[in-house]
């Protein structure tokens, strides 16, 4: 390993070519050797996009995966934050449940799949479900994590100057949690993207895993990339807004 | 804080479990939860230790199980490889590393349609998706291993003289070896979870095949039995994995 004083240009740069280098080989590698039926060019897939925004079933699929991850996320946080308070406060309880919980955490959910849309039909709701069953163990997890790191004499030194319980949890269990709370927030986030993603690809009428099919079975790469293309990027968005409200709210906690 | 004794412990986590093998039990009466969405507990057991005793399920387990050990083996080989070489040079590391987090924080099961449009329902895209999701704690952790190798011990064996091969069996890898062993753990035992995925989602045979197609079946009992089985594979692939990469650590220190 040599140390080269000054190199040739900043990092960011380097690596914006090295993705446009990337995109310049496929683009051409497309165009010389495959067959179109199967990949398309990129410049192919950005042509694509205004024909999937000009579709309103499209855009109306990809509106119900926003909504179904949205919501799918809220219901995990809320009730994995729930959860791991309860489990996490009491030290005994959380010798004794958490260990149920990381059993569960543990368990392949793709199994049960067909179980959720047994219940829950095809529609939204087995999506939602899906994406909670993912979301909520990264959440109850860090949570009970972020209780956990409560350092003991914070505490007796609250209760030696007689603060309520109430008076604990708000001034120090609470904002002791933030950083930890934001962290299982970001976790809880990709593994509702996961969750849904995968209940949208295994069966849907209307949603975006019926279009993704649909442009599969149908030969028009194009499409399909580009739709991907419009998943990725909201993927990549919700995931960066969760981790920049990770970094703001971790501040001050300089440990 | 008080903390019961390891036995009151293990009683109430049992307690726990009995609790919710009760619940199954009472739901499930007649008339009750529809037998369809919830079987009994009995006859889910039978199934699944007619699955341990008889051979009917090892074409499918044989299916799953050499995709995965495919998936694992393509995305430790160049996850591995692809790390040592950009950890060579600090720049490439400021360069690649940022980029290939970034690629990871997209979900790859969307990659599955294209996929399944370039290799198949068979095998080779339960791979592609498997070595795809496995490959990015593998390479990522390869990097950080390497390239985070305290400078201290860097110096000390150049200046005792120390030629790269010996700089990088005595130094670099005794130091990066136990991130590199976790990267592969995760990627072991995500790309399981991934190739179980993508069978359910679209596939010819395996163990998400089997339970997929017992749903639709309507065949309750036998899919929870396979469902067990599947949970029981995974729970012994994980506590295998992780024993190794115990004695992995334990053995270079």
């Amino acid at each position: 390993m040599t140390d080269r004083k000054g190199p040739i240009m900043s990092p960011g740069i380097a690596r914006l070519l090295a993705i446009i280098a990337l995109l310049v080989l496929w683009e051409v590698m497309a165009r010389l050797y495959a067959d179109p039926l199967f990949l398309c060019p990129p410049s192919q897939a950005i042509a694509a996009l205004p024909h999937i925004f000009s579709d309103p079933k499209i855009v109306n699929a990809i509106r119900v995966t926003i909504y179904e991850v949205i919501t799918a996320f809220i219901i995990s946080v809320a009730v994995g934050m729930t959860i791991g308070l309860a489990v996490g406060l009491q030290g005994f309880t959380k010798q004794a449940i958490l260990p149920v919980i990381l059993l569960l955490y543990a368990t392949p959910q793709a199994t049960i799949l067909p179980l959720f849309v047994l219940s829950f039909g095809i529609g939204p709701a087995a999506k939602i479900a899906f994406g909670v069953s993912h979301g909520i163990f990264p959440v109850i997890v860090t949570t009970v994590a972020g209780v956990q790191n409560l350092r003991a004499p914070l505490l007796t030194a609250a209760r030696s100057m007689g603060a309520s319980k109430i008076q604990v949890f708000t001034s120090i269990v609470f904002p002791h949690m933030i950083p930890s709370f934001f962290t299982g927030m970001r976790l809880g986030m990709t593994a509702v993207l996961l969750g849904v993603l995968l209940a949208e690809l295994y069966v849907s009428t209307a949603g975006i895993g019926f279009y993704t099919r649909l442009f599969a079975e149908s030969f028009s790469p194009p499409d399909l990339f580009a739709l991907i293309a419009v998943l990725a990027t909201i993927a990549v968005t919700l995931n960066e807004l969760c981790r920049t409200a990770e970094r703001r709210f971790s501040r001050w906690h300089a440990s | 804080m008080k903390s019961g004794s390891r036995l009151a412990q293990r009683l109430i986590q049992l307690g726990v479990l009995l609790v919710i093998l009760g619940a199954w039990y009472w739901g499930t009466l007649p008339g009750r939860i529809n037998p369809l969405l919830l079987p009994p507990p009995a006859p889910v057991f039978r199934n699944f230790w007619v699955l341990l005793t008889t051979s009917s399920i090892w074409p499918d387990l044989f299916v799953t199980v050499r995709e995965w050990v495919t998936a694992f083996l393509i995305a430790a080989v160049s996850g591995c490889s692809l790390g040592y070489i950009i950890s060579r040079s600090g720049y490439a590391v400021k360069v690649f590393d940022p980029l290939l987090a970034g690629l990871y924080s997209i979900p790859a099961i969307l990659l599955f349609p294209l996929y399944l449009l370039f290799f198949g329902l068979g095998p080779g895209s339960k791979i592609a998706i498997g070595t795809t999701i496995a490959f990015f704690p593998i390479v990522l952790n390869t990097i950080a291993g390497l390239a985070y190798v305290d400078k201290a011990y860097i110096t000390a064996a150049k200046s005792m003289g120390a030629n790269n091969l010996q700089m990088f069996w005595s130094v670099m890898m005794p130091a990066a070896f136990p991130i590199v062993l976790t990267g592969l753990r995760l990627g072991c035992i995500i790309a399981f979870l991934a190739i179980l995925g993508g069978e359910t989602i679209s596939s010819l045979a395996g163990l998400g095949h089997r339970i997929v197609s017992l749903a639709e079946n309507m065949e309750s009992a036998q899919m929870f039995g396979n469902i067990l089985f599947a949970i029981a594979m995974a729970f012994i692939i994980n506590g295998v994995v992780s024993f190794v990469e115990a004695r992995g650590k334990r053995g270079m220190q």
